[in-house]
């Protein structure tokens, strides 16, 4: 499973920075059957968080009508430089994270 | 007296629109039940929510949805969580987004499926408590969710 993840390099202290995300995932809805008419199980990502500076900044819920390789994009007040991370998890419960350097100066 | 009949009726007409989402209303029962969900049943106003959404979509897998509420986003005045819902899919929850006063800028994108033409709707949640909301209308040519 790969991920984009966008993050500005650098920001001035306070600026408003956009940060992307785009994770490969099928996102199954469960409503769907297969050849074999039996449904094709559920396997969608349901929360994708993002923290910086040791708080929570941003989440979101995401449902089956959400489209495969999700993508977000939403804002952020830089701070203080640190790492922008993001912690996604899909309906079993497996957790991934990753995450970019985001220098403030 | 005159004008002040005139003031009080500008008043009643031209305030603020206070819109309930009443069961007699044309959306779907079981979207209605998910926004009570997320509002408790308080009231909803319509306003301050942006929703861009293309009106005609070719391809219903794959909708470019834009939400913006018109908020400073300060430590005392910001949006909590933004809801959209969907009237005609399987579930009516499509997304939800929490954001905080560290978003700055209460925008977020993404992409969604819809499952034939509908009205889809944006509701906030913002610091204060109070709710607002956006809806706008799509139409959908090849619908999500029909082939494996």
């Amino acid at each position: 499973m790969s991920v984009l993840i966008n993050v500005p390099e650098t920001a001035a202290p306070g600026e408003i920075v956009t940060i992307r995300i785009l994770i490969q995932h099928p996102m199954e809805t469960g409503f769907r059957t297969g050849r074999d008419g039996a449904l094709v199980p559920r396997d969608i990502i349901e929360s994708v968080a993002c923290l910086y500076q040791g708080e929570e900044v941003f989440r979101a819920d995401l449902f089956p009508a959400i489209t495969a390789n999700p993508i977000l994009s939403f804002h952020l007040r830089a701070g203080e430089t640190g790492r922008v991370e993001f912690v996604w998890t899909d309906n079993s419960g497996v957790t991934a994270r990753d995450g970019r350097l985001l220098t403030v100066a | 007296m005159i004008l002040t009949r005139r003031t009080t009726l500008a008043t009643l007409i031209g305030g603020p629109l206070v819109l309930r989402f009443g069961p007699a209303a044309a959306t779907p029962e079981t979207m209605q039940t998910a926004i009570d969900g997320f509002t408790g049943g308080a009231d909803i106003t319509e306003g301050r929510v942006t929703l861009r959404i293309p009106l005609l979509v070719e391809n219903g897998n794959s909708v470019p949805l834009t939400v913006s509420v018109d908020s400073p986003m300060t430590p005392d005045d910001f949006v909590e969580q933004i809801a959209i819902f969907n009237e005609i899919n399987p579930l009516p929850d499509t997304a939800r987004f929490h954001l905080t006063p560290r978003s700055g800028l209460a925008t977020v994108e993404t992409r969604i499926r819809l499952n034939g033409s509908q009205t889809v709707h944006a509701i906030a949640r913002l610091s204060d408590g109070s709710f607002w909301s956006a809806a706008t209308e799509v139409i959908v040519t090849a619908p999500a969710c029909r082939e494996v």
